[in-house]
This record gives C-alpha cells, sequence and structure tokens, in this order.
C-alpha cells in the first residue's frame, strides 16, 4: 500500500467519528480489510473462529468441585461394602497403592447413603442428590475416571492442563484459543468462584504460554463483577465516552503518523472495553428473570444463594455467546466429618446444578452446551479418622484410582451410565476413562481433534492432552 | 565485502566423501585440535590468523578432500622442516592418521551427535580492527543493501531519547532531561546521555526485571499453601546491585551457579545461589516429599538449560530429545550437579546491621532461654521430637502422630534431617526453627488432654512480643543453596517418572557441547563461560538485543534448537558474541547497541517494507514495542510526580480490590497486608508477587506467571488491559495528580503551556497542532486536567516505547 493510499483511508475517520460510539473504528478496520491490509484477527485475538469439523456443542460450562467429591456417597453405589465395613482391604488390592494420608491398611467404611435408581433411565444417585436425580435423564454419568495425581493442585493442573507441571495453558485459555468467542462484548473465558478459595488458585485458569488474551477472567462476588468495570468516582457514562473519543482521536493521529496498525488494535480494546462496561452490568442484572427462574437457581435462599447465583449466570453467560464458563466450588476435600461436610455442599450445589440443566434445556440451549460436573479426584473406600474417639468425624482420603464424573447436554449421551468399578470401589473394571481422555472428548464436542489443537512453544507442539487422550466413543450421542 | 568472502568459501567446499571408518569430529578430532593446537590457534589466541576450531577459518590449513596437500598435515608431521606444536609432544602416529583421515573425507566439522545443529559451532569472530557501533550497522546495512531497501532517518530527539532512557533506566525522561538533549548540540550529546544512563541507579532496576523473568522470581512459595518467602527479595537486591556494578556476566554466572562454591565464599555470593531458589514448594500436607524434590531438581536444570544454553533440555526429561543432540541422559547429568545441593536459609546482613545485632544478641538470648524454661519448653521439646522420630520409625501405630510428621515434613525444610540430629549438632538456627515449629506447629497433638494449651499461647504471645521489640535487631536472611553433605546419588528417572530408576549418572557437562572435566557446580559454571562453549555468550547478547529491539536476533530467545528461529543475522549474532566474551560487560554490550544507528533510527512503519519485511526482521527501522506491565505502572507513577524512586528492599504490597486475594488457598486475604504510606509508590518490580493470587494489574498486561523460565514475554492486546488504565484507582489518582502537577508547575498558566507540560511528562515532546486543537476542545467542554491527564496516561504512545 502507497503511503498516500493508506493516509487516504486514515483521513476517512473524519466521517466516521460523527458518527456514535465505537463505530469509527470498527468501520475503519472494515475498511481496511475491505482493501485486504488488515484481518480481523490481527486486531481482535477473540474472533470467532471455525471449528475444525462440525461441532456438537459451542459452549462448555465446567462445574469444577474443588477437593475430589466422593463418588461413593454420592454417584456409585457399593452395598459390598458393608461386609468390609471397619476391616482393612486386602493386601492385593492396595499393593504398591500410595495414598495422600492413610495407610492402604486403613478400614473400609461403608456409605451411609441410600441409593436408588432416578429417571426413566434408572441410574443410581445419592439420596443426598434429590435435585440432579431428577434430571437423571439429561445427565451421562461416569464412573470410571481416573487419573494420575493424588494431592490437590497436581490434580487440578493434571484435569485443567493436561500435565501435573505448572506453566501450562488451560482447558478454557485453549478452547478460546481454539473457537475465540462468539461474544464481543463480554471475555471468552469467565470463571465463576464460589465456596472457598482453591488450591490451584490461577493456574486453574491460566493461559500459560498462550496469549495472556485467551486468560479465564474472573467474574467477581465483590465489586465490580469484571476488575476495573465501573468508572472512578465522578466519571458518568457520557464522561467516559467523551474521554474516550479523545483517546481515540489522539491515537489515531498518532497511527496515521506512526502506520503502526497495533494501535488500531488498541483503540479496538478500548471500544470492546466500553461496551463491556454497558455488558457486565447487564449481565449481572436479574431484574427480568422470572421469579420461578430466581427461586428455581435459589438465588435468594440460603445456603446456596451464592452457587445458584452462580449457575444462573453461567446459563445468562452462554447465551451472550460466552466460549467457556468454568465454575469452581470449593472444597469437597473431606477428609474428617465427611457425612455432614458432604451434605452441606449438597445442599448448596444440588438444587442450583439441576435448575441450571433444567433451565439451558427449556431454553433450547442444552444441545449446544456442554455441561461437566467433577473433582481432580474421588474418594477411597476406606476411611480416614484423625479423631478416633469420635466416629462422625470419619472422611475419606484422596483416590485417584476410581472416581465419577457427569457430563450432559453438548452431544453427549443422555441418561447413561459408562464404566464401572469393583464392588469395593477400589479399581476400574470397565471402560477406564482418564484425565486426558476426557479432555480430548470435551475438544472433539466442540468440534476440534485434540491432537491438532497445538501451539508451538519452547520448540515443541503443545496440546491440553499432552501426549495422551483418546475420543470415548461411548460417552458420545 | 567480508561477508562475500565467508559465503564464497562455503561455496567452495567439497561435497563430503563419506567413508567406511571415517573419524567423527568430536569424538576424534576436536579432542586432538585442542590438546595439541587450540592454545596458539584455537578461540583465544591465533597465531599467524590461524584458528583451528572454526569450520572456515580452519580452511586456510586444510585441504578438504585432500590431506597430502594440506598444510595441517605438513605442519603435524615436520614435512616442511618444522614441527606443530614447536613445543611439548609431537602428535601420535593414530592421531596424525585420524586427521589424515577426516580431511580426506572432507573435513567436516560437526560430528554426526551435532547434527550441524548452527548454535552449538563455535563463535567466529570476523577479522579486523572494531568500531563496534559502526559495525552493528555494517551487518544490517549489508543486508538491507542486498535486500534493496533502505534504513530509516533517524528518530528525531526527542523519540530517541524517550526510547533510550525507557531501555535503560525503565523511566520516561524528565522534560528537563529532554530539554538539555534538545538543546546540547556537542557532536558527543547523545553518547553522553546514554553513559548517564548507564550509571544511574534506576539501571539495575530495569535490568533485574529481564533477569528475574529468567530466574522466574517469586515472593511466594505457589501451589496450595503458597506461603509468602518473606526474604525472597534479598536475591533480586543481589541482582540490582550486581547490575549498576556491571558485574562481568561470566562472574554473574558464576556466583548464581555456585557462589557458595568459590573459595572464601562471601555472604553475597551465597544470596547469589538464591537464583535457584526461585522454584516453586509444594507444602500440601498429603504430597510425597521425593516428589516434590524431584519435581525442584527438574525445574533447575530446566531453567539452567533456558537461561545458559538456550536449549530446551526439559524434553529430555522423559526421553532424547527429539530435534536437538540432547540425550536424556545429559538432562540427568545436569540434573546430577543439582542434586547435590540442598537449599540452605542464611543470614545475610545487608550493611549497618550486624554490629547492632551482635551487640544485642547476647541480651535477647538471655530472655529467649529464660521463656523458654519458664515454659519448659526444652523438655517438653524433647518429648515431642522422641515421639515425632518414633512415629517417623514406626508410621501407622497412631494416626495423630503420623498426620503431625506429614504435615512437619511438608511444612518444615529438611524436617527429617533436622529432627534426627541430636540437638547437640544443630545449628542454633536449626534449633531455633525446630523450637518455633514445635511451639507455634505441632503443639495440640502433645497436648491433648493437658491443661498446657493456654500457656503456651501465652509463650506465643510473649515471644511474639519480645521478637517484636524495637530494641532486637533483626538480620536480613536470604534463600541460598550449599552443597550437600549426604552427596545424593542421581538416577535417570524413565520416562521421566522419579518412581522409575534407570542407570546412575554423576554431574556431567551435556554430550553435545565440547567435553569437559566438571563434577561440582563450580566446575560447570566455569565450563560454561569458557571459550569452549558457543552458547551463552550467543543466548546472552541476544536476549540483550530483544529488550533493545523488541525482538532477538534468534527471534526465539528461548530456544537455539533446531525447532527455534535461525539467527536473522547470524554473522551479527557472532560478532557480538565474540565481542561480548572479550570484557562480558553488559554495560559496555548495552552501550555499543545504543549507540549504532540502527538502534536510533525512527520506528515508523514504511509501505515499502509492509510486503518486504513486515515483521521488521531486517531492522530497516525500529520497533515500536508496549511496554511491559511493570513500567507501564512506573511510567504513571513518574509522570504524575508519585513515584517513590527508592531502590532495593523488600517486596511492597500496594492496595489490590477487594476479593483478588481471597481467591487463593483458604481463600483468606491474611496474606496481603497492603504496605503503608509511600510504599505503594514504589516501581512495579518491587510489587509482591503472590503466586496463585498475583497483583491484576501486572497479570493483566503479561507479567509472565513466575512458574518457569521466560525469556521472552508475550505482548497482548485485550479490553481488560483498557479498563485497568481507564478505571483502576491507581490510574485515576495518577491522572489527579498529574493534572495537579501540570497546574502548579508548568511554565506559564495558558492552555497550551500546561498541555505542553503534560505531554512533555506523559510523552517526552510537545503536542502537535492538531492534538492541541483536538484538546483544546476537549477541554472547552470539560474544564478539567484531571481529564486531559487521563487522556494522555491512556494513549497507545504513552504505554509505547517508540
Amino acid at each position: 500500500m502507497e503511503l498516500e493510499q493508506y493516509r487516504n483511508i486514515l483521513s476517512r475517520r473524519n466521517f466516521f467519528r460523527d458518527c456514535a460510539g465505537g463505530i469509527g473504528i470498527a468501520a475503519l478496520a472494515k475498511l481496511l480489510e475491505a482493501d485486504g491490509y488488515a484481518a480481523t484477527a490481527s486486531t481482535n485475538p477473540l474472533a470467532p473462529k471455525p471449528p475444525m469439523f462440525p461441532a456438537k456443542a459451542k459452549n462448555v460450562i465446567f462445574m469444577f468441585m474443588e477437593g475430589g467429591p466422593s463418588q461413593l456417597d454420592l454417584f456409585d453405589p457399593k452395598p459390598e461394602l458393608t461386609k468390609w465395613d471397619g476391616k482393612p482391604l486386602p493386601a492385593s488390592l492396595t499393593k504398591d497403592l500410595q495414598l495422600a494420608f492413610i495407610k492402604p491398611t486403613a478400614a473400609v467404611m461403608a456409605s451411609q447413603r441410600q441409593f436408588a435408581p432416578r429417571g426413566q433411565c434408572g441410574m443410581e444417585i445419592s439420596d443426598y442428590l434429590p435435585h440432579l436425580s431428577g434430571v437423571a435423564d439429561d445427565i451421562c454419568l461416569i464412573r470410571s475416571m481416573h487419573t494420575d495425581a493424588f494431592n490437590h493442585h497436581p490434580g487440578q493442573l493434571l484435569l485443567f492442563s493436561g500435565t501435573t507441571q505448572v506453566g501450562r495453558p488451560t482447558m478454557g485459555a485453549w478452547v478460546t484459543y481454539g473457537l475465540g468467542s462468539e461474544s464481543q462484548n463480554l471475555p471468552g473465558f469467565v470463571v465463576l468462584a464460589s465456596g472457598a478459595g482453591t488450591s490451584g488458585g490461577a493456574s486453574n485458569y491460566s493461559s500459560g504460554f498462550l496469549p495472556s488474551t485467551y486468560q479465564g477472567t474472573i467474574l467477581r462476588n465483590t465489586g465490580d463483577p469484571i476488575l476495573y468495570l465501573s468508572n472512578p468516582p465522578g466519571i458518568t457514562r457520557e464522561r467516559q465516552r467523551t474521554d474516550l473519543d479523545a483517546m481515540r482521536d489522539l491515537n489515531e493521529l498518532h497511527m496515521e503518523q506512526k502506520g503502526d496498525r497495533e494501535i488500531a488494535a488498541r483503540i479496538n480494546s478500548y471500544e470492546l472495553a466500553f461496551r463491556m462496561q454497558m455488558a457486565g452490568p447487564e449481565l449481572t442484572d436479574f431484574s427480568k428473570e422470572s421469579p420461578e427462574t430466581l427461586e428455581m437457581y435459589g438465588v435468594n435462599k440460603e445456603p446456596m444463594k451464592q452457587f445458584g447465583t452462580n449457575c444462573l449466570l453461567a446459563r445468562r453467560m452462554v447465551e451472550r455467546g460466552v466460549r467457556f464458563v468454568m465454575m469452581m466450588h470449593a472444597s469437597w476435600d473431606d477428609h474428617t466429618e465427611l457425612t455432614k461436610k458432604l451434605k452441606q455442599n449438597c445442599d448448596i450445589t444440588d438444587q442450583p446444578t439441576a435448575a441450571l440443566i433444567k433451565d439451558l434445556k427449556q431454553r433450547g440451549l442444552l444441545d449446544s452446551t456442554l455441561v461437566v460436573w467433577g473433582g481432580e479426584f474421588g474418594r477411597t473406600p476406606m476411611s480416614e479418622i484423625r479423631k478416633p474417639e469420635d466416629a462422625a468425624s470419619a472422611g475419606r482420603d484422596h483416590h485417584p484410582v476410581a472416581y465419577s464424573m457427569w457430563m450432559a447436554g453438548g452431544g453427549v449421551k443422555a441418561g447413561t451410565v459408562v464404566g464401572k468399578t469393583d464392588d469395593l470401589c477400589f479399581h476400574i473394571t470397565e471402560d477406564p476413562i482418564h484425565v486426558h481422555d476426557l479432555q480430548a472428548t470435551i475438544l472433539n464436542r466442540l468440534g476440534m481433534e485434540h491432537t491438532r489443537l497445538t501451539y508451538q512453544y519452547m520448540g515443541r507442539d503443545f496440546r491440553l492432552t499432552d501426549l495422551e487422550g483418546k475420543v470415548v466413543e461411548k460417552l458420545l450421542a | 565485502m567480508r561477508l562475500f568472502f565467508l559465503a564464497g568459501c562455503c561455496v567452495l567446499l567439497p561435497a563430503a566423501v563419506a567413508g567406511a571408518a571415517t573419524p567423527d569430529y568430536t569424538r576424534d578430532i576436536q579432542p586432538v585440535l585442542k590438546k595439541h593446537c587450540y592454545a596458539c590457534h584455537g578461540p583465544q589466541v591465533q597465531m599467524k590468523s590461524l584458528r583451528l576450531d572454526d569450520p572456515q577459518a580452519a580452511m586456510r590449513a586444510i585441504q578438504p578432500g585432500d590431506s597430502a596437500h594440506s598444510r595441517l598435515i605438513d605442519m603435524v608431521t615436520g614435512k616442511s622442516g618444522k614441527f606443530m606444536p614447536p613445543a611439548g609432544p609431537h602428535l601420535a602416529d593414530s592421531e596424525i592418521a585420524a586427521l589424515r583421515a577426516w580431511i580426506d573425507a572432507g573435513a567436516k566439522f560437526g560430528g554426526a551427535s551435532q547434527m550441524g545443529l548452527w548454535s552449538l559451532q563455535p563463535i567466529r569472530r570476523p577479522p579486523g580492527p572494531h568500531d563496534a557501533a559502526h559495525d552493528i550497522d555494517q551487518f544490517i546495512l549489508a543486508r538491507l543493501k542486498a535486500e534493496g531497501i533502505k534504513p530509516s532517518p533517524p528518530a528525531d530527539r526527542a523519540t530517541l531519547i524517550r526510547r533510550v532512557t525507557l531501555d535503560l533506566t525503565g523511566l520516561p525522561p524528565t522534560p528537563r532531561e529532554v530539554q538539555e538533549f534538545l538543546d546540547d548540540k556537542r557532536p558527543d550529546a547523545y553518547p553522553r546521555v546514554v553513559d548517564r544512563l548507564l550509571a544511574s541507579p534506576h539501571y539495575g532496576e530495569k535490568w533485574a526485571r529481564y533477569w528475574l523473568d529468567l530466574a522466574h522470581y517469586a515472593d511466594s512459595d505457589g501451589y496450595e499453601k503458597d506461603l509468602e518467602r518473606e526474604w525472597a527479595w534479598r536475591y533480586r537486591q543481589w541482582v540490582i546491585d550486581a547490575l549498576n556494578r556491571d558485574m562481568a556476566y561470566d562472574e554473574f554466572t558464576i556466583e548464581q551457579i555456585a557462589g557458595d562454591e568459590l573459595p572464601n565464599a562471601t555472604v553475597e555470593q551465597k544470596v547469589a545461589t538464591g537464583f535457584f531458589r526461585q522454584t516453586l514448594t509444594n507444602r500440601e500436607a498429603g504430597v510425597d516429599q521425593r516428589e516434590t524434590h524431584f519435581e525442584q531438581l527438574v525445574d533447575r536444570t530446566d531453567t539452567f538449560g533456558t537461561v545458559w544454553l538456550g536449549l530446551t533440555v526439559r524434553c529430555a526429561q522423559c526421553h532424547d530429545h527429539k530435534y536437538d543432540p540432547i540425550k536424556q541422559k545429559d538432562f540427568y547429568q545436569i540434573l546430577a550437579y543439582f542434586n547435590r545441593a540442598m537449599e540452605a536459609n542464611i543470614d545475610a546482613p545487608l550493611t549497618g546491621e550486624l554490629e547492632p545485632y551482635l551487640h544485642a544478641k547476647p541480651e535477647y538470648d538471655r530472655k529467649y532461654e529464660e521463656l523458654l524454661k519458664e515454659y519448659n519448653v526444652p523438655e517438653l521439646q524433647t518429648v515431642w521430637e522422641a515421639r515425632m522420630v518414633g512415629a517417623m520409625n514406626n508410621p501407622g501405630k497412631d494416626l495423630d502422630w503420623d498426620f503431625s510428621c506429614t504435615s512437619f515434613r511438608a511444612m518444615f525444610d529438611q524436617a527429617e534431617r533436622t529432627i534426627r540430629k541430636p540437638a547437640a549438632e544443630r545449628t542454633e538456627r536449626e534449633q531455633r526453627a525446630l523450637t518455633n515449629y514445635f511451639i507455634r506447629g505441632s503443639f495440640p497433638v502433645l497436648i491433648k488432654g493437658t491443661n498446657l494449651g493456654p500457656k503456651m499461647k501465652e509463650l506465643r504471645t510473649k515471644l511474639d512480643a519480645l521478637n517484636n521489640a524495637k530494641s532486637v535487631p533483626h538480620l536480613t536472611q536470604a534463600y541460598a543453596i550449599a552443597d550437600d553433605p549426604l552427596q545424593q546419588v542421581t538416577h535417570i528417572a524413565l520416562r521421566g517418572d522419579y518412581k522409575n530408576e534407570g542407570p546412575e549418572v554423576e554431574p556431567g557437562t551435556p554430550s553435545f557441547l565440547p567435553p569437559a572435566h566438571a563434577t561440582t557446580r563450580l566446575e560447570l559454571a566455569k565450563w560454561l563461560v569458557s571459550p569452549e562453549n558457543p552458547l551463552v555468550a550467543r543466548v546472552e547478547v541476544n536476549r540483550l538485543w530483544q529488550e533493545m529491539f523488541g525482538r532477538g536476533i534468534v527471534t526465539t530467545s528461548e530456544d537455539f534448537g533446531t525447532q527455534g528461529d535461525k539467527p536473522s543475522h547470524p554473522e551479527l549474532l557472532d560478532y557480538l558474541a565474540s565481542e561480548f566474551r572479550e570484557h562480558w560487560s553488559v554495560k559496555r554490550m548495552l552501550r555499543e547497541i545504543a549507540l549504532s544507528s540502527t538502534y536510533c533510527q525512527a520506528s515508523d512503519a514504511r509501505p515499502d517494507l509492509e510486503t518486504k519485511d513486515p515483521a521488521n526482521m531486517l531492522l530497516a527501522r525500529q520497533s515500536r514495542v508496549r511496554l511491559p506491565a511493570e513500567l507501564i505502572r512506573d511510567e504513571a507513577l513518574a509522570a504524575s510526580g508519585l513515584l517513590n524512586d527508592e531502590i532495593g528492599g523488600r517486596s511492597v504490597k500496594p492496595p489490590q480490590p477487594a476479593g483478588v486475594a481471597e481467591l487463593g488457598y483458604g481463600r483468606t486475604n491474611t496474606k496481603y497486608a497492603e504496605s503503608p504510606g509511600k510504599l505503594k509508590y514504589r516501581r512495579g518490580l518491587y510489587i509482591h508477587y503472590q503466586r496463585t493470587t498475583p497483583y491484576p494489574f501486572l497479570v493483566n498486561f503479561d507479567e509472565p506467571d513466575s512458574d518457569m523460565a521466560c525469556p521472552r514475554r508475550r505482548m497482548s492486546n485485550t479490553p481488560l488491559q483498557s479498563l485497568n488504565l481507564l478505571n483502576d484507582p491507581v490510574f485515576f489518582e495518577a491522572a489527579g495528580a498529574l493534572a495537579k502537577r501540570v497546574q502548579e508547575q508548568a511554565p506559564g498558566t495558558s492552555f497550551n503551556d500546561r498541555l505542553s507540560y503534560a505531554f512533555e511528562l506523559c510523552l517526552g515532546r510537545k503536542p502537535t497542532a492538531h492534538e492541541k486543537d483536538r484538546l483544546a476542545t476537549y477541554f472547552d467542554k470539560q474544564q478539567d486536567w484531571t481529564g486531559i491527564s487521563r487522556v494522555l496516561l491512556n494513549l497507545d504512545e504513552f504505554i509505547t516505547r517508540e
């Protein structure tokens, strides 16, 4: 392009400057593009990208239950366990077993929960999850998950970044890197937290060595929903616009002189930020939701208020095109007082979780949204007793060898149970699914082949599934 | 001219003739040449201008494919009547035979093991006298000429002084500094500015940040507990000081890798090894200590490889490197050096601390011991230790004690070793640390069912009072490494799994580089900076170049292997590397770069380059570079006059929004107590880095996560950054302060005077007529200098080094 021609295009900005809002620069970018000098991706790395093959799901809601919920007391009934209650497991089972706290010789603890067949499909779910039981026909229960790590942070790293090493990009970052985002007013990868903080902290939603554009943005419970979303004190929206206009014009003048398209990208970011300032409060404003909806999610009811709010936000984000919503609820790490603590977490999460599934379904969003529920590992059939004098204090240790997760919506087989464990819920006996397989399957539903979603760093191609992973056909609808 | 000559040489080389028993260069030839010839014809000395370690230069004495007409053979056989080497033993017949066979086979430098990887070849220093700045330009211009591209004109002086001030000190020039430079008509005005900046104590701060990225510095442990590392800053202090003193890079390397092994090592030399204490520590109670330790060793090995070799050695953790000549064994040989070291926390007093401490110590010790006695601690602790050791010896007997042990191992560094050591053999530091842990961490187990609880709480309160008393001076501490007396044995971890032990390995330098005898870390470090190692100098000058141009001569500054990018200007890289090795002075190298015309060019985009060189590889212009996170904040604070430019010292915790610290483990913000007063206005370099909940501004602007060495920051451009600059109270406060400053300090009171001053403070230049018009329109409507300030602080130009 000749300098003169370039200047010509830029001087046409005067025309656009008179238009309201951010239209000026959007049009400028279009103009550059039409002239063949700017790709959309060069000014917006989050522009939507087509999947590698037709996708079954467009969005993901990952409900991360930090700490390791007890599959034995929620999803995987083991009546046989009562026979072993109070006795150690046979040595043949626990050979080479390494656990975080207890010894492999610890005594077995049978579950006190009542299980019954639920829904048309008859999948057995615990009495602690009455609401989820009501949507059993919509979920695909996996009873044969396994992982390599038996401590929290490594387990979380493996689940979200595909390796126990720190520093890699996480699932949400990979997905937005691969697909961009449908929403141009909200971040593409949003994180919602409730309960206590997680072991992994930011490393669970980090972009690692991917550009930080793909980093998870925390939608916050206190203050601004997105950091620095509100104007400083005394700055009205009109005033913000006036200031932005001045910034944009000065930036454009500078671009005219320097000819660097990065400046156009910067202007674009400011315009998106301004739109986000509208979209953020709109997202968190529930005034247009019906009373039935609010009640269903438990938005105004303790103890589920926070979690219910997050579930409703998740649905609203999916509606608005946010690509990857990650909910984190901590903690299910019940080493002690299992019965009491598990009940507390179920009381917090069960109703809103079921509400989310129902609501997505009734709005026709479940087909295009993949919901995934689970922790970084499960819990042992053996008990962990830190206060021997108090029987109710018993809990369970971390169990990476066999545990349960579930998925719903977006191209997974509803009303199905995949995988089996032995009578003691110790080992998997059918269809083992490794964390890497789960990751491969999630990407597959989004229309991406996990071996091809790669990023070159430090001289090699990295991917979410590290060097492993296979798509689990049995999970697919 | 010289470039063409070299290129010509390459073309003249005949194709190699593959022989059945062709000697391998690395294995058979290089050791012979090294033994007999390099002393006079090697990397350091080239008598009669002959250099035998360099494939091109060596051709003066070698006729590839024809040993009978190779002068090298004539000389070593004495055929010409004169023997080489002139002193010392002649070459053995077998050695001469090997040389003959090698030459006859084509004299290929680089054996199979080297795979001809460019970065492993010896550094070739171009001959002739050097005027460095001039030479840099010759390399750049020669390439541009070959491509038919003209360089850009020099940047205007205002742009230039802002550029070089930001690049060398990380702070913007003051309006006065700009004006003085504009008024200085002396021919050496610019070199004077460069020298002034290199002598500024802020130089060390700016360049420390890039080094701390490599060390992956942080102020906390990482992982779940993510405990604060109270003394991490002491190592940062060392880096700033070393850079400000322009410590030679070879020394800088040696001290960080093995400062503790230097004869009569000083405290500062030990502090330097804090480089290897930036590794994460997992204190989750249930972790396998062996696994944690192994992960730390892997990180140290990886960091070492990235920082000094520029190679992705970590790929060889599980298997031989797929692309580069790095064997799995190489990885574990390097790891073995670190496996023979242990973490050591040391006293590292700053100037003036020691004397008052020693003076006050006897009195403190007396009170301390008294308190312990008063509460029967010595007796109780003995019982506790015995029970702990008992539980360690017989796990599974008592769950309470088992849990205590697990927790102790995770929370107390070198827990087992310390507690198993008889009290009399412990150092005072070890004993006190253990007592402290006993009093604070583990008591409940022992006192269960007794009435000791309240008494111990009382003791803790009294100890706190004693320790916090103003009369008790403290010594600054440091995290260092030291030789482990146990000299741990290292095994290759098969498939990278520490549980899967393969053959034992000894510490050793990688096989793909000239062999060296190095069994200690000190020898390893010395080998790194020896003339035989071509990587260290190349890798470092490339990073310096990257900081000055926004891109290295090798773009992938983290990877000099076959998967990385090739150098855009290989001769320039080698020239700079050989120059650097002469003196190892970083400041001198930066000065040479800063004085080059290439560096001083305008950065404006050029239509003719859009297609010819869109990525600006050829440097027909300077690059526009977005400032790194810390510098954006520094600049806003500096422009507004808020900056607290105190150098060095502890990390600070500027205010951050509620709810940020709470995202970490346990959902508490106790790890983040805001720093009082002016501390919040210190430079970004000093902002406390909590690994699991870092300061949001830093994350938004691409600060690396400090989990592993980061030789090259990724620069993104996101709406969250815009929100940050627009609405963050820090920046809004800066806008307010800037407005006040402009109104109070501008040389005149007119709108134009004030606007000019604001532009000078923020952008180091005066506004153009268009800019003036536009902001006059704005001001007519708003009548608000804070608004004008806010606009300036948000400009792309403000956060860009032009």
